[in-house]
């Protein structure tokens, strides 16, 4: 603490450059908050994904189905201790820019399976009781005013039509990044009105009674169904939210690619001021060295300084970026789960403090082995 | 006592012995310092005068510890100091030394008070007792009223005062003063000598100076002549005996 107004008072020496660079670390860090809600609101978020649970598609492709008939076989394999499906639905609501997903679920399952959805007991009875009912997320609910009660029209798009949903209860995630944005329907009234598709569901999702054995059950399903007309593709929760982002494009990679080059500029802005920053103080180093300030001490001056820098600016970006999503998805309906997480939050200052290492250790390995002599020599 | 012939009786505060010291400018070998001998005793006052590039600032920084001889010893209160390891160097420079320079080299974004602070930054010593030393020390100096301006609010000569608080708050064993009144008109010039000399002879500092101005050294007790990297006995100044 003894060295705090040192550090604090040279960082205030040239105070424009020192907010620039700080607002440089808060744009990267607020851009990449934004970048891993994007990733999130594909299914790249990898903290919703359950690691006890499977997906199981056909092997052709995410849009192809698989028969009914699969549900059974699956329930009866060893080590499955449940089994649910959906199918997508993609229904229009008044008009196409209200995007928002809905699935067919098979309404006695989906909530077992899926615990991580939390609904009062006397709405799921509710909606298990009433073939046309529907359980649409806090966030869906929130976007058009939604209530218990309510009847919702939708216009079919693969199956044609207009489909009404009541709503039977609204549900909410036990945790805060749990994408509350889809509409749930059940299952036996798409069964029961759609003209084609009968007796199919667009995938299946597998409970396991231990997740260790994931790999085992996963050869398993795929070799049950090898050579039958709907050979299966098994996949963990997460390939599986990472294939259906992918449809769209490769969203991790372009998250990636982005977010390197944002993190890549900024380590040359920083590293760039650190350098000069030290350089124009290179006599005042050496007094310090002078009275007594050890090589290392110098060091960890100016590693200080680039610390505080880095970690002003990328707590700021990301408040920022939080406070952000926290608004919801801002391009109504197309990016449902937008959300920030703090693990994320975390990492993101981790990045933000590595990326002050990495453009301070240069100018600080320099300050550091400044020679006294030599420094005083350019005064 | 100051002896430059190896002769001394060794109770000597800073003893020098067959001081060499060589740099390499591309392939030319400058030889700076050549077999240089000198004993300084507790108290004393030496000024040290020469032409440019003889080698006053470079055997400055030899006494202080902040460069290493090619070859000879040093002895600054018992301390053999050319052997000494980078750290351990700092450390002694931290305990024993009070630099003054010619620009001063003040911190320019801390004040008066917390530039004479800095050494005191690396001791135990309490914030209270940190206070109380740099305030003793702005005091001596005769800057009690400007602990809070910043370098840039102050005078050359109050400047230079700031520096000499700070060469003096940690109680150094010497201090070393490189051309302190170069930059300095001739007023501000014989206040600052006038405040040396009182710290000499009141606080019983031990000063090594080097100057080209013949009016700041003849405040010293004794002025010696570096010539081709020679150190020879130019006489005592008007502020002692030899």
């Amino acid at each position: 603490m003894r060295f705090f107004r040192l550090i604090w008072a040279n960082l205030l020496r040239k105070k424009i450059r020192t907010t620039l660079t700080i607002g440089s670390f808060m744009v990267a860090l607020f851009l990449y908050g934004l970048l891993v809600a994007i990733r999130a609101a594909f299914g790249g978020n990898s903290d919703v994904a359950g690691v006890d649970r499977l997906n199981v598609i056909n092997k052709t492709s995410l849009i192809m189905p698989l028969p009914f008939s699969y549900r059974d076989r699956l329930a009866n394999m060893p080590g499955i201790s449940g089994v649910t499906f959906a199918s997508w639905f993609g229904g229009v609501y008044q008009d196409e820019k209200n995007f928002f997903p809905q699935f067919a679920v098979d309404a006695d399952t989906w909530l077992k399976v899926y615990s991580e959805f939390v609904v009062p007991e006397a709405e799921k009875k509710a909606f298990l009781a009433d073939r046309q009912g529907c359980l649409v997320g806090r966030k869906l609910a929130k976007r058009f005013g939604f209530k218990v009660g309510d009847r919702i029209p939708l216009r079919g798009t693969i199956w044609p039509g207009t489909w009404e949903f009541n709503v039977r209860g609204i549900y909410d995630g036990n945790r805060p990044e749990v994408d509350t944005t889809p509409l749930l329907f059940r299952n036996d009234y798409l069964e029961e009105r759609r003209s084609f598709s009968k007796g199919m569901v667009g995938w299946y999702v597998v409970k396991l009674a231990n997740p260790d054995d994931a790999v085992k059950i996963t050869k398993a399903i795929d070799d049950a169904f090898a050579n039958s007309p709907y050979e299966t593709l098994t996949q963990t929760e997460k390939a599986f939210a990472a294939s259906f982002a992918k449809q769209m494009g490769n969203i991790e990679f372009l998250v990636l690619v982005i977010g390197s080059v944002v993190f890549f500029t900024l380590l040359l802005v920083a590293g760039n001021t650190m350098a000069i920053a030290v350089r124009e103080r290179t006599p005042e180093l050496a007094v310090l060295k002078t009275v007594g300030f050890t090589d290392v001490g110098v060091l960890g001056l100016v590693m200080a300084e680039t610390l505080i820098i880095a970690g002003q600016g990328g707590a700021l970006g990301l408040l920022l970026a939080k406070f952000f999503t926290l608004g919801g998805d801002p391009t109504g309906g197309f990016l449902g789960n937008f959300y920030l997480g703090w693990g994320s939050l975390g990492l993101g200052l981790a990045l933000a403090l590595a990326v002050g290492i990495v453009s301070g250790i240069l100018p600080a390995v320099s300050a550091m082995r400044l020679k006294v002599v030599d420094a005083l020599r350019r005064v | 006592m100051v002896r430059v012939d190896a002769k001394a009786n060794g109770n000597s505060l800073v003893q020098v012995r067959d001081l060499d010291k060589k740099y390499q400018r591309g392939s030319e070998e400058i030889h700076v310092l050549q077999g240089l001998n000198l004993d300084v005793g507790a108290g004393e006052f030496v000024a040290f005068m020469g032409p440019s590039g003889s080698g006053k600032t470079t055997l400055l920084n030899l006494l202080g510890g902040l460069d290493l001889p090619t070859s000879g010893s040093i002895k600054v209160a018992g301390d053999e100091i050319t052997h000494m390891s980078a750290n351990k160097l700092t450390a002694w420079r931290a305990r024993h030394v009070g630099f003054i320079f010619q620009m001063y080299n003040l911190i320019p974004v801390l004040t008066a008070f917390q530039n004479v602070e800095l050494p005191l930054l690396l001791t135990r010593l309490s914030k209270a007792e940190r206070r109380q030393h740099v305030e003793t020390a702005l005091a001596v100096v005769g800057l009690s009223d400007r602990m809070k301006h910043y370098p840039r609010q102050l005078s050359g000569g109050q400047e230079q005062r700031v520096a000499i608080a700070r060469a003096i708050v940690a109680d150094a064993t010497f201090l070393l003063a490189d051309e302190p009144t170069g930059d300095l008109d001739r007023k501000s010039a014989g206040e600052i000598m006038d405040l040396l000399e009182r710290l000499v002879h009141e606080h019983a500092k031990t000063l090594l100076m080097v100057t080209h101005d013949p009016r700041a050294a003849e405040r010293a007790h004794v002025v010696l002549h570096l010539d081709k990297g020679v150190l020879v006995e130019g006489g005592a100044g008007g502020g002692g005996e030899a």
